[in-house]
């Protein structure tokens, strides 16, 4: 299922989509399915599945730690696979984020299909860029999968038409300069870079990198179609450590709070 | 033909290079391919840039005919001496290039990845130089290797940050510039220390580099009267192979010849040589080849030498493998090593042990090419070494003045 089903349920709720991410594998397999599956049940329109890698330079030190763990857990991308199936069982709609070399070794049109057999809705891809992405294009096309890419507040009107024509399901618009991370307030630079973003496509447009908070996202969505957490739904699982049920708890208060934030805007 | 040289579309090499990035950087990416391609063509650019390497960092080096060597490998051997430029590698003239590129576009802030340091040295000393602001990442692991470059680099004002993610080693070290760049990018420029990253790197770092096979190309024909018939270079991320091979691209009589770390063996999990275990991917930047496990994890690479234990390689050297335009070959930690005593003992010349890489190569082909006129890039000096070399040789323990008085 499309994530664009998604964003047209919460535009016809006249509200944002929350979007919430966390690594398969982490604290580990059937944890993470419990986790994910918890942060449906708490209201999030659309799960991430992140695949760990041991390389990934758009991520801060929350993320890395978890993908560090997943992976010394012994990860596969099959469990990747198993978890995304697990998740869209619920009927949300489930993305892969994904940096590329662990597809590329897959192979691109494998990994394509074994996604959309799991149900998977596609990909988010923030180290390829749509000038790097034929096979993938192709790929996605042929399994009818979502093509996620990312637009930043340094693209170019230029770079945002041709990565927007490049998408489908919705366009990741990153607040920030920088890399995952929850931060003290919202980014200014994101409302700019979602109206430019609008500017050039109709698809939905979410705003990831740095929000933590209900408040933070019930700023961010009352110029965003989407409101994407990461960090801090990592966190909460990292806090909360050998305590499984603590975490669990945790992950579902926040889901609630940045569900009633987007509610709220 | 330049068709071995320029990539046919923009920082592709065949299927290798392009820029495997996030979109955040693809703007500076583009400022930095277009500010490089117009210094470039400017005089007043590449004159300032030949002026610091020549009054600066003792460029041109010296084509130096080891005859001592030659007669114990069966071949004539040529040393082009980058272990005399300032801070003792061919680095200088890649951190210089990127430096004042990064003065010319206003930015006043450097970062840069080391491993064993000899990069971050380089990028401490042209910063001083050129009065801008340096920050380098190392993986912690190799900040307590090296503490000795770590205390080089305070010395010269650079800001030195111990990297404690992942393997804590090289490619941690790039990750981590990687993560500080997206976050800085309007005033801070990354200088990357070999030619691998997303274009325009390894391109660029290639063109700062190429001095070492121009002026080796006519230093050869000045000294012998014909070109050699191999050019042999080690490679890490392929920064000096690539600078050397440059001069002789063209040249198709000209064999070139890359070697790269073999470790303990290319038949053990502990080695770093990445063309030679051919496994097509994406590291930092670009698709090249890369070391790696069956789900595309990135795998820890392996060599005595810190300046070669790189799990990828810059994708021009692929491309060039791929085409057979160049060659590469293992060689080992044990060979690497065989080569660094024998060029200290015959030549009175202690080579970096990433060079002694490229001599054990052409140690190799003298043996299999008898008579022949082999051209060695002699990358870097073995001062930084001396610590790996006691342990490997039990070095260091002075004979007991048992024999008092009979002297
Ligand atoms: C002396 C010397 N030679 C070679 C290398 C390897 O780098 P590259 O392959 O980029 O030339 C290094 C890297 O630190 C070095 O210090």
């Amino acid at each position: 299922m499309s994530t664009a089903t998604a964003f047209e349920k919460a535009r016809a709720d006249e509200r944002a989509a929350l979007v919430g991410y966390l690594p398969a594998g982490f604290p580990d397999v059937a944890g993470g399915i419990e986790a994910m599956t918890a942060m449906v049940d708490a209201g999030c329109d659309v799960i991430e599945v992140g695949l760990p890698y041991s390389d990934p330079v758009m991520d801060g030190p929350t993320i890395q730690a978890a993908a560090q763990m997943a992976l010394e857990g012994g990860v596969r991308i099959t469990d990747v696979l198993r978890t995304v199936e697990a998740v869209a069982a619920t009927g949300t709609p489930t993305v892969v984020m994904t940096y590329w070399n662990p597809v590329l070794r897959y192979g691109v049109d494998r990994f394509a299909r074994d996604l959309a057999t799991a149900g998977g809705a596609g990909l988010i891809t923030p180290d390829l860029v749509p000038d790097e992405a034929d096979d993938w294009v192709a790929a996605a096309d042929e399994h009818g999968l979502d093509k996620v890419f990312l637009v930043a507040p340094s693209s170019t009107d230029d770079r945002l038409r041709r990565t927007t024509q490049a998408c489908r399901g919705f366009v990741y618009a990153t607040a920030v300069m920088g890399v995952t991370g929850a931060r003290e307030s919202t980014s200014s630079l994101a409302g700019p870079l979602v109206e430019r973003t609008r500017a050039v496509t109709e698809l939905p447009v979410g705003v990831g990198l740095g929000v933590s908070t209900g408040d933070q996202a019930a700023e961010v969505a009352r110029f965003a179609d989407g409101v994407i957490v990461g960090s801090a739904f990592v966190r909460r699982v990292l806090d909360a450590g050998s305590d499984r049920a603590a975490g669990l708890a945790a992950l579902s208060a926040l889901t609630r709070d940045l569900a009633e934030g987007v509610r709220r805007a | 033909m330049s068709t071995q040289t320029e990539p046919a579309t923009e920082g592709r090499f065949g299927r290798f290079g392009g820029r495997m990035m996030p979109e955040a950087l693809m703007a500076a990416l583009d400022e930095l391919t277009v500010a490089w391609r117009e210094a470039m063509a400017d005089p007043a650019f590449t004159g300032e840039f030949q002026r610091m390497l020549r009054e600066y960092a003792g460029v041109p080096s010296l084509l130096y005919d080891a005859t001592k060597l030659s007669e114990v490998a069966g071949a004539r051997i040529l040393l082009k001496r980058e272990d005399l430029n300032h801070t003792g590698a061919h680095k200088i003239r890649n951190v210089l290039g990127q430096a004042l590129l990064t003065r010319r576009m206003g930015k006043t802030r450097v970062i840069a990845e080391t491993g064993a340091g000899q990069h971050g040295v380089a990028s401490a000393t042209a910063a001083a130089y050129l009065g801008l602001d340096c920050v380098v990442y190392m993986g912690e692991v190799d900040t307590q290797r090296q503490a000795l470059n770590v205390a080089r680099m305070h010395l010269l004002g650079a800001e030195v940050v111990s990297v404690k993610s992942g393997s804590r080693t090289l490619k941690d070290a790039i990750n981590e510039a990687i993560r500080d760049w997206v976050a800085t990018v309007d005033h801070t420029a990354y200088l990357f220390g070999t030619a691998a990253g997303p274009h325009p790197f390894p391109s660029m770092v290639r063109d700062f580099c190429r001095g070492i096979g121009d002026e080796a190309r006519a230093q050869c024909l000045e000294l012998t009267g014909a070109l050699p018939d191999a050019a042999v270079a080690c490679v890490g991320g392929g920064s000096n192979a690539i600078g050397l091979f440059a001069g002789f691209l063209d040249d198709g009589a000209v064999d070139l010849v890359g070697c790269e770390a073999a470790g303990d063996g290319v038949d053990t999990m502990r080695h770093a040589a990445t063309i030679y275990a051919h496994q097509f991917g994406v590291l930092h930047g670009a698709r090249t080849f890369v070391l790696q496990d069956e789900d595309g994890q990135t795998v820890e690479s392996h060599s005595i030498s810190a300046g070669l234990d790189y799990p990828g390689v810059g994708p021009q050297h692929a491309y060039l493998s791929e085409t057979g335009r160049a060659t590469y070959r293992p060689v080992t930690d044990k060979q690497a090593m065989d080569a660094f005593a024998l060029l200290s003992r015959t030549e009175g010349i202690i080579p970096a042990i990433e060079s002694a890489h490229a001599v054990a190569g052409a140690l190799q082909l003298a043996r299999e090419r008898p008579g022949s006129t082999i051209l060695v890039n002699l990358s870097g000096r073995g001062d930084k070494d001396m610590g790996t070399a006691i342990d490997w040789f039990g070095l260091g323990e002075a004979r007991p003045d048992d024999d008092a008085g009979s002297a």
